[in-house]
């Protein structure tokens, strides 16, 4: 291995002895705020090897794993991610008695499998990735093994995950079956050379290996596990689940249609129109129903899953940068309201216990609020020039059908975001004042919630930094 | 830099009463009232001062412009600019601010700095919509306003507001993204013709090469962003609810404020951008205008509501702009700005009257008072005088604009414009059976509170002077607007425009 791969592959270097380091403090010694603390650093530490891993990007380091713009932009967004969720969850778990420390471990492992997923250029790194990421979110789901819900979601999702596996591997040896090469720029290769996919066995792995990802990703019809693992897990792992999680597999999907240019084909073209439209209209359709603040953020995020399918549609460049983009807010705001669900958890997670919320915590009530309107799409926020991408993204391909989808489902979106809103600025009719006791806990999540907030005003009033770093990804994004 | 002045004051002050309020609601209505009015004090001077436009090299026919980078890689830049039509709209709406914040002096109660903070937003979003001159930050004012004009409707309005408000928001957020799309097939028709990504409105008025086809999907995207928020027939369900159950101050804002966004972007950008497109749709559009006068009064003279009565009078109003607008000639176009104005002043008026009346009977409905002339005179005698400048008397701002619009009209579409005065003609009916009915006979609530102090009065007179200045000499607005409306190129009239 050249020095200049070894570079290259720092930041997945350190995200793997991030967890060993973590297991072995662990083992010495069990102490939940030093763990925090050690957590921090290695995510410190994954983002400061970013810096000299992006000075000799794009390249590739085995034939597994290309390390390029698009890459270490995702790494560094699930680093900051993990980072994110750690602190809520050192807010959360403050106040129990279980074994807490195990939950970084557990995080710092799907960080990695996360940056692992987004540098793949081969299927078998593809698998290793989402492998990563699943395998340590089945105890985090279920991490509250006391309560009956958390072993339910926990299961749900074992299960949804081993059917999204089998799928993906059977996929990906009828694929090799029909292409001989497990590499993504060989199927491109191949369908340039065809023409068209004239294979039935291409034709089913790119199929089954498009339902796989499609549940990992919870796009309709195949989002059903999403509400009751939304609702089920705690809400740190929850926000954990709907950004890292997926960001990982969008960039991977991202990368697999660029490479491949598979999406140009008319049936792939007309599937993925499909679940867009399916997605964004049966999402937002759902989540209007619910009481749960976190089904419904559950039934938002199927919602969101559509909208980033819409950008994928505009092929080029256009679609890099949206797609880009919309990860850095969605990212953005998901952390932000599952923490303030998270922080706010003892006082319940439905609607009606949000009533006058903004009473007893103003600061609280206004981010979540700020939060919602960025996933709604509203100027002044991350959420708005995320939207503005994705329009633009699909005027400038003329897909009028998703432009038309987005147009609708955006405005039944607002109409429960607004729900909640309402719940939280009401007066509160009830009376009893609910005193929630100042600990260390609470305050580092609220740290991470101002950071976040003040990230998703800024990108709002001025995002042309982010756009210029993702101009410069564009130009480092190679095979 | 004096638009962003503006916007900068209102932003800031916003704030400044929200934390005032958390001490003390009665400072943070001074300090709302202080800050409009030192932004209007601001335009004054600006107005007084500014050089004529087309004066000052390099910035074009505006009275003053800023051009700032903002989101370089989409061609969007920061750019806002005033014109005669953008002052004299940006003076009104600051003042109307005022009229606003004054009427919510003693009903709002709670949580009034956040109230004002509100207040101050929404104005903040108006005043970014009139003086914009790149697409894209026009959208995000345009979206802007939305959230603190929802949260008036809401939290301080009266029985089932919050459905009224969410009603508000979808409508005017879902005609907001058509507009969006709109905005970025011109955006990127243009750069398919030229080459170059801009959001900026001179870039895109000079040339827009797009299809007839694509133009036509285009500019029905701003239309329907437009007449929702107008509102236009048959899209104006959204607003009786809303601007009924919402706070007076909330009302004034929505019905008096907010309508000024709509009916400038229809004349900004309609026929300045989509010229051709435009006029296929100009017949169309007329006739939904003279329905909207029509079903307007018809609907007013059915109410018994004071306050739903002044909401239907003043989609009928409006009905009246979208005819103008669309007529496009210089006249009527006078005929526009100037019911705007006037309009603006004489249904805040009446929602402020009504606020009063709520105020002191705890009820809106016309059937449950009478007499108010002998136990109320002043606020009575205000009503009176409101009631005939809406019907359109002469000697007041109303007459010169509806019958400017009838004139500029007329030659070109006769049927439509009679069917119109004859809409008119419903407008007298209901303003005189709403005094008849609420100021005279025999008093039938037993007590009606004190009359109208000093504040109000204040409120009152300014408006009083204003709205028969303007019936007795328009001539000022017309002078103000003129080189603006022509700039925009609509055709010109042999009567001239004033």
């Amino acid at each position: 291995m050249r020095p200049i791969e070894i570079i290259a592959l720092l930041p997945i270097i350190v995200a793997l002895t991030h967890p060993v380091v973590l297991m072995l403090a662990i083992a010495i010694r069990r102490h939940h705020g030093l763990t925090l603390t050690l957590s921090l650093i290695g995510y410190a530490a994954t983002l400061g090897a970013l810096i000299p891993a992006a000075h000799v990007a794009p390249t590739k380091v085995t034939p597994l794993l290309t390390i390029d713009g698009l890459a270490l932009y995702l790494t560094a967004l699930v680093a900051i991610g993990g980072a994110a969720s750690a602190l809520f969850a050192y807010g959360e778990r403050a106040r129990g008695r279980e074994e807490r420390e195990e939950i970084y471990v557990l995080l710092s492992i799907a960080v990695l499998g996360a940056a692992v997923l987004a540098s793949s250029r081969h299927f078998a790194a593809l698998f290793l990735g989402l492998e990563l990421i699943s395998v340590p979110l089945f105890p985090l789901i279920a991490y509250s093994r006391l309560r009956r819900r958390a072993v339910e979601a926990g299961m749900k999702y074992l299960v949804v995950s081993g059917v999204a596996t089998s799928l993906l591997l059977f996929g990906i040896a009828l694929l090799y079956a029909g292409v001989g090469t497990l590499e993504l720029a060989g199927l491109g290769r191949w369908l340039a050379g065809e023409g068209t996919i004239a294979s039935a066995w291409a034709m089913g792995g790119i199929a089954l290996i498009m339902a796989g990802l499609a549940m990992k990703l919870s796009l309709f019809p195949l989002h059903w596990w999403t509400p009751d693992v939304y609702q089920g897990a705690p809400s740190p792992v929850t926000g954990f689940l709907a950004t890292v999680a997926k960001g990982g597999v969008i960039v991977v999907l991202l990368r697999l249609l660029l490479l491949s240019n598979v999406h140009q084909e008319i049936p792939v073209t007309v599937v993925l129109v499909i679940l867009a439209v399916l997605s964004m209209v049966a999402g937002n359709l759902l989540a209007l129903r619910q009481e749960n603040v976190k089904r419904i953020l559950a039934y938002s995020s199927i919602a969101h899953m559509g909208y980033f399918l819409v950008a994928f549609l505009a092929a080029g460049p256009l679609a890099v940068e949206a797609v880009s983009f919309y990860l850095a807010a969605y990212f953005l705001a998901s952390l932000g309201a599952f923490g303030v669900v998270a922080l706010h958890a003892p006082e319940g997670e439905d609607i009606a216990s949000l009533r006058g919320f903004y009473g007893d915590h103003p600061w609280l009530a206004v981010t979540f609020a700020l939060m919602l309107l960025s996933l709604a799409g509203i100027p002044l926020t991350a959420g708005f020039i995320g939207k503005f991408y994705l329009f633009a993204a699909g005027v400038d391909s003329a897909r009028w059908i998703a432009v038309g989808a987005l147009v609708v489902s955006s405005v039944i979106g607002l109409f429960y975001y607004l729900r909640i809103i309402s719940a939280l600025f009401i007066r509160g009719d009830q009376g009893e004042p609910t005193v929630t006791a100042v600990t260390a806990g609470p305050v580092l999540g609220w740290v991470a919630l101002a950071v976040i907030t003040a990230l998703l005003i800024g990108l709002g009033l001025y995002p042309t930094p982010l756009i210029g770093t993702i101009h410069g990804l564009w130009a480092q994004t190679g095979p | 830099m004096t638009a962003v002045v503006i916007i900068l004051v209102l932003i800031v002050g916003g704030p400044l009463a929200w934390l005032a309020g958390r001490r003390d609601g009665g400072l943070a209505r001074w300090i709302a009232l202080g800050t409009l009015a030192l932004a209007l004090l601001w335009l004054f001077l600006f107005w007084a001062w500014a050089p004529a436009a087309g004066t000052v090299p390099g910035q074009g026919p505006w009275l003053t412009d800023l051009r700032l980078p903002w989101i370089p890689s989409f061609g969007i830049g920061f750019h806002f600019g005033m014109d005669g039509l953008s002052l004299t709209l940006a003076v009104l709406t600051l003042f109307l601010g005022m009229i606003a914040v004054t009427a919510s002096w003693t009903e709002i109660q709670g949580r009034a700095g956040f109230y004002y903070l509100n207040l101050l937003w929404a104005v903040a979003g108006v005043l970014g919509v009139l003086t914009a001159l790149d697409l894209f930050l026009f959208f995000l004012f345009w979206e802007l306003m939305l959230v603190p004009m929802y949260f008036l409707i809401s939290l301080w309005g009266h029985g089932d507001s919050n459905r009224a408000a969410i009603r508000f928001f979808l409508f005017t957020q879902g005609s907001g993204l058509l507009l969006l799309v709109g905005i970025l097939i011109l955006v990127y028709g243009h750069q398919a013709a030229t080459g170059t990504l801009t959001f900026d409105y001179e870039a895109l008025r000079t040339h827009t090469g797009l299809s007839p086809q694509l133009a036509m999907w285009a500019m029905l995207g701003f239309f329907l962003a437009f007449a929702v928020k107008l509102p236009a027939l048959p899209l104006h369900t959204w607003l009786p609810d809303a601007a009924t159950l919402a706070p007076t101050g909330g009302s004034i804002v929505l019905t008096a404020i907010l309508d000024k966004a709509p009916a400038y972007g229809l004349i900004r950008f309609l026929y300045p951008l989509f010229p051709d497109a435009t006029g296929h749709l100009a017949p169309a559009a007329m006739a939904l205008g003279v329905a909207g006068v029509v079903y307007g009064g018809v609907l007013a003279f059915a109410q018994s509501d004071i306050k739903r009565l002044v909401v239907y009078s003043s989609i009928s109003h409006m009905g009246f702009v979208l005819l103008g607008v669309f007529a496009w000639n210089t006249l009527a176009l006078q005929g526009v700005v100037m019911q705007l104005i006037a309009h603006g002043i004489a249904a805040a008026a009446l929602f402020m009257i009504a606020g009063g009346i709520h105020e002191r009977l705890h009820t809106l409905d016309g059937d449950r008072m009478a007499g108010l002339w002998a136990q109320v005179p002043r606020l009575s005698a205000m009503g009176l005088l409101f009631a005939m400048a809406t019907l359109g008397l002469p000697g007041f701002g109303n007459f010169v604009a509806e019958i400017l619009i009838l004139v500029g009209t007329f030659r070109g579409y006769p049927v439509l414009t009679l069917v119109a005065v004859l809409g008119m003609i419903t407008t007298t009916v209901y303003a005189l059976v709403l005094v008849q009915r609420a100021f005279h006979g025999s008093p039938r609530q037993a007590e009606a509170g004190r009359d109208y102090g000093v504040r109000e009065g204040l409120a009152m007179a300014v408006m009083t002077v204003l709205i028969v200045w303007l019936g007795l000499y328009p001539q000022p607005v017309f002078h103000a607007a003129a080189p603006a409306l022509a700039a925009l190129g609509p055709a010109v009239t042999p009567m001239g425009g004033g």
